[in-house]
């Protein structure tokens, strides 16, 4: 295509600008604190959205293991907000003062080695983007090399969720077992729970879900993007042009990861607690979902999707917890059978075809195909 | 749903009230409790709550949903049960308790963000729920944060206490020494083989049970087993059960394991009215599913069996299966649920006020005439005071009361020697 | 850790052991069976596979309540018939989702997972309005409780000789459907290649639907026997989809030998490491093995070469 911008076209710009608006100006003036709360915590899976967007809907590589990153980056967090919530002095009833408490109820008296980093604020920053990505490396790595691919991968990545729940639940004199670390108060000796943290916390991670789309947005119009999207479609030729496809699987795959982790970090501060009910395969798949709803395919729409979703969950169950479930179920084969690119296709086959009627842009290039979101996944029409 | 069976009453019961009211300005601090005359709202309610002339906000928080919907189901209902009879009776300060009902679906987090919502946007007197040790941890800090009350109904590991936290079932040393002294008495029993599900409760409860074993009896643990929530084979610890011959094995199993369990002890050969076995996680809501064939001749340790024999509990399980079905069994979490309203209501009364601090500097020593296990007091440490109870699993479900302890046990929630 | 017990009980305990082994060696054929049929001839993974096993639970159940209410001399027999029902209610209710679903997503394996996680909700739920959440207990006839007493020590569980008799029986029916009979034939010609298969004239639309409709009925016969070992609840289905799944990929697709040499594999390592470690640690290690192997042998331990 020859409208190749090096990061976002005319309609991708509107496209995040109306979301900064939405998540920037509108939803605060409008959502009372344990409103805006909520969409905290809904964003954090944003993150893991955004991550299957670009390793799912580019990639056509199927995770369901986001939870297992989601986790990791989360614990991350949770260990070294743990830690600053045992001091001593708040831990002065245990037999052993200046441990988490669940160490103590399960007979640990000394921090355990691999604890210790977590003091250091900047290590546990850096532990939460590397220590994803580089079992998301592993993991892989050794799939990719092997040319393993599909529902495979899909149900290996679900062992792997399942596997890691039982282990943080077995070992919970490390890690807090199944009820998870719990009771988060201080960032550096400022409290994370009074409502003026919770709105501040909330625009920081606004800002870092921006950064995401910025790098999903980056990757999407770069060269990279074009050979991921080249390699769902016709992965043999990709292989026969001389590119290594494994090397870009594993990279789509890391990225994945690390947003997923940046969301589950999200999640420990917002929230103020990490259990392992995010890592098992459960939570993975609704993750899974959020992307389907939002549009695979499209990076805005993943957050949409996912906040759609999350809205319904709240709103459904709290009035009907029973239809919730029949409607979740529903949605997930309606967006399947119906709508595989889900509320972005709608938008693109629908909404946005009126809308250029209504307000021609003027360029040659704005034909239905070329909005922000790509061609359907159902007809496996070549995407760019 | 329970709402429409409640009209007639309700207009007798606003009568009731409107006289109330017209009496309220001679009245300002109410001394004492009264059921006939509502005192006025903002003096007994200084917090904001949601409390009006008429009517005073609960919320219920359980898993209608999910994995745990098998065991909260009792609890939803126990508590239900409990509020219509308050409001039958009279209310709570000549007010009709009004109840929000949340689905925690069995997610600690759901949990967590439904408590903030029904103590931020409901603004409820207070909350009726949590079941699992994990949701009451997800909880807790909320409930602290926006000093709201919580009734919390299941027997739990301890090693918490909390202003803001009435625990309506037992903590662990409660539930299982006088057990334990009672086997080791009764069945001369030397040899324990623990067998648990893998977290939280059944490691902290057979921790303590260990160090009783080793340190107050003199006996030997000579297997301790762990399976994961949800595991369904047991052939293995069933084999190393009958190479190390226990004198008694004890059980922390819980969920869908429960049933694989039994079934699978049972169909090794392992014949229970032969071989004791002690369980600490089998309510009549349990047996159910497990049949009452697979673990007849089993004991349990609880505070309340549905079979128990006194004027309290020969009233309230008919009134519970009127409501919820004749086939409905109540074990001994639903009875703890069934605590929960009636305290609050105690103590709402002795301190004349719906007000949370008040609610709980007030709640050490309120006593519960009326419970169906007999009689409950909440103690400083907001544990209950109750007796322990050993029953024999029969055939048709039900447990036969075997033993119980010839006083109120002390709830003790960090016991010194045992962690 | 042995040296207090005499020879006589170790060595009836490992025969004891080793029986523990097969019976979960059959319990996990069962379960993969069902999901292996579909998988090896679809490519679809049926995430919904636990439900269809508790549909037939809840179906045995019915059956067990019908017959000591009505016929009461008979219930020595029930549970024959109950599998029956449990098989043509699973399997009708295949039929029907893959003509409302699935054949709609052969071009989409991955979607697939999906939609039958979205059908698994759906069925929990339904499951939970119908029978309630509480789980139910299905009660057996007396000849099938208990065990068969051999020596003092070992003591053979009829249940699992039961399940047992099963696996194999159902394993030579599908195997003799599978590599015997016509049908068979046209479902392994329409592995190799659809669309010749298509072209000679196999309707590759009826073959899909009976593929997909058997192995859901397995599925219900599983979920009927394991009413004698297990729970029967609204969620119960999900405790056996992970390792439902690992037994399939592990075995490699479209392989019936497959299927059950990984399935043993996996009963005999977990089944040992049981009796010296933890049942916990034991079961991290089995999947940390199983995951291992297959990074190394992602194909799993048979696989089939197919034209795709």
């Amino acid at each position: 295509m020859i409208d190749n911008p090096r990061f976002a076209n005319r309609s991708e710009l509107i496209g995040i600008l109306v979301l900064a608006v939405l998540l920037v100006v509108i939803l605060p003036l409008c959502l009372d604190v344990f409103r805006l709360n909520l969409v905290a915590k809904y964003l954090t899976y944003a993150f893991v959205a955004l991550g299957l967007v670009i390793c799912w809907g580019y990639g056509g590589i199927l995770s369901l293991g986001q939870g297992v990153f989601f986790g990791l980056g989360g614990y991350c967090m949770a260990m070294f907000l743990k830690l600053e919530a045992s001091s001593p002095e708040n831990t002065k009833i245990q037999s052993t003062p200046g441990i988490p408490d669940f160490m103590d109820w399960n007979q640990i008296t000394q921090l355990p080695f691999f604890w210790k980093p977590f003091h250091s604020l900047s290590f546990t920053i850096a532990a939460v983007i590397l220590v994803p990505a580089f079992f998301a490396f592993i993991i892989g790595a050794a799939m990719f090399k092997r040319r393993v691919g599909g529902t495979y991968f899909a149900i290996i990545t679900q062992a792997v969720a399942a596997i890691l729940t039982i282990l943080i639940v077995g070992q919970q004199g490390y890690t807090g077992g199944i009820n998870g670390m719990t009771d988060l108060r201080t960032l550096k000796g400022w409290d994370i729970r009074p409502d003026h943290a919770k709105v501040v916390l909330y625009f920081f991670e606004v800002a870092c879900l921006f950064g995401c789309i910025f790098i999903a947005q980056f990757i999407r119009h770069s060269k990279l993007g074009r050979i991921l999207v080249a390699m769902r479609e016709k992965e043999d030729r990709v292989r026969f042009s001389g590119y290594s496809v494994a090397n870009f699987k594993i990279f789509a795959f890391c990225i994945a990861a690390i947003f997923a982790a940046i969301g589950g970090a999200m999640f420990a501060l917002n929230v103020g607690f990490m259990s392992p009910s995010f890592v098992g395969i459960v939570p993975s798949i609704e993750m899974v979902i959020y992307t389907a709803v939002g549009g695979r395919l499209s990076i805005l729409g993943a957050i949409y999707g996912t906040l759609l979703v999350n809205f319904a969950k709240t709103s459904l169950s709290e009035s009907f917890p029973e239809l919730w479930l029949f409607g979740l179920g529903g949605l997930f084969i309606a967006v399947v059978l119906a709508f595989p690119n889900g509320l972005a296709g709608i938008w693109g086959d629908y909404i946005q075809p009126q809308l250029n009627r209504l307000m021609p842009s003027g360029k040659s290039g704005s034909g239905p195909k070329a909005g922000w979101h790509d061609s359907s996944v159902a007809d496996g029409a070549p995407a760019e | 749903m329970s709402d429409d069976t409640k009209q007639g009453l309700q207009s007798a019961f606003r009568r009731k009230l409107l006289m109330g009211i017209a009496a309220i300005p001679a009245l300002t601090v109410l001394p004492r409790p009264s059921f006939a005359q509502a005192p006025a709202t903002s003096a007994i309610n200084t917090t904001g709550l949601a409390v009006t002339d008429t009517e005073v906000t609960v919320g219920i928080l359980h898993s209608a949903t999910g994995t745990m919907a098998i065991s909260e189901t009792g609890s939803i209902e126990a508590e239900k049960l409990a509020i219509e009879q308050i409001n039958a009776a009279g209310g709570i300060l000549g007010r009709k308790i009004k109840f929000i009902q949340e689905d925690g679906a069995s997610d600690w987090p759901t949990f967590a963000e439904k408590a903030k919502k029904l103590l931020v946007n409901d603004k409820v007197a207070a909350i009726m729920g949590c079941w699992t040790s994990a949701s009451r941890k997800a909880v807790l800090p909320v409930v602290e944060q926006y000093n709201g009350m919580l009734y919390y109904p299941t027997f739990y590991e301890g090693l918490e206490q909390s202003k803001n936290v009435i625990y309506t079932g037992q903590e662990a040393t409660q539930q299982i020494l006088a057990g334990l002294n009672w086997i080791a008495k009764e069945k001369g029993a030397k040899s324990f083989f623990f067998v648990g599900s893998d977290y939280i409760w059944p490691r902290t409860s057979n921790k303590i049970a260990r160090k009783h074993v080793e340190n107050v009896l003199k006996g030997k643990v000579v297997g301790e087993e762990y399976y994961p929530l949800g595991n369904t084979q047991f052939n293995s610890v069933i084999n190393k059960i009958k190479l190390t011959k226990p004198d008694v094995i004890f059980t922390d199993v819980v969920g869908g394991s429960n049933v694989a369990f039994y079934k699978q002890l049972k169909a090794a050969g392992i014949d229970l009215s032969k071989q004791p076995l002690l369980t600490i996680s089998v309510t009549e809501d349990e047996i159910d599913g497990i049949g009452g064939e697979n673990i007849a001749g089993a004991y349990a340790c609880m505070k309340y069996f549905q079979s128990l024999d006194n004027p309290n509990n020969k009233a309230f399980v008919p009134a519970f299966k009127k409501m919820w079905g004749e086939k409905t069994v109540i074990g001994d979490v639903t009875q703890a649920a069934y605590l929960g309203p009636w305290l609050w209501k105690l103590t709402v009364e002795k301190a004349g006020s719906f007000d949370v601090d008040k609610i709980a500097a007030a709640s050490p020593g309120v006593e519960f005439k009326g419970a169906p296990e007999g009689y409950v007091r909440i103690h400083e440490n907001h544990h209950l005071w109750s007796k322990t109870r050993v029953g024999r699993a029969k055939l048709d479900g039900q447990f036969e009361l075997i033993y119980e302890t010839a006083d109120l046990v002390e709830p003790d929630p960090f016991p010194k020697g045992y962690q | 850790m042995f040296g207090e017990y005499s020879i006589g009980d170790l060595g009836s305990i490992f025969v004891m052991q080793g029986f523990a082994g097969l019976i979960l060696f059959s319990v996990y054929v069962l379960m993969a069976l069902g999901l292996a049929i579909i998988f090896g001839q679809m490519g679809v993974i049926n995430m919904a596979h636990g439900e269809f096993m508790i549909l037939g639970a809840y179906v045995t159940w019915m059956t067990s309540n019908f017959f000591q209410t009505y016929l009461p001399n008979l219930f020595s027999g029930y549970f024959f018939l109950a599998m029956i029902l449990a098989f043509i209610a699973s399997g009708a209710l295949g039929m029907l989702v893959e003509w409302g679903l699935i054949r709609h997503l052969y071009r989409r394996p991955l979607d697939t997972l999906l939609a039958t996680w979205g059908l698994s909700l759906i069925l929990q739920q339904a499951y939970r309005s119908i029978f309630g959440a509480r789980e139910v207990g299905v009660e057996l006839p007396q000849w099938m409780l208990g065990s068969m007493h051999v020596t003092d020590n070992i003591e053979v569980p009829i249940n699992g000789v039961f399940v047992m008799g099963l696996t194999v029986l159902i394993t030579v029916a599908v195997a003799y459907i599978m590599y015997k009979s016509r049908w068979g034939r046209q479902v392994r010609a329409v592995v190799q290649n659809r669309v010749m298969a298509g072209a000679v004239g196999i309707n590759t639309e009826k073959v899909d639907r009976y593929t997909f409709a058997l192995g859901c009925g397995i599925a219900g016969v599983a979920g009927s026997a394991f009413t004698m070992i297990g729970s029967t609840g609204p969620t119960s289905g999900q405790l056996y989809i992970v390792d439902t799944f690992l037994v399939v990929v592990f075995g490699g697709a479209a392989s019936l030998l497959g299927t059950i040499a990984s399935a043993f594999s996996i009963s005999q390592t977990q089944s040992t490491l049981e009796f010296f470690m933890s049942g916990s640690m034991a079961k991290v290690l089995t999947l940390l093995a199983v995951v291992g192997i297959l990074m190394l042998r992602p194909q799993g331990l048979f696989a089939l070469k197919v034209r795709k």
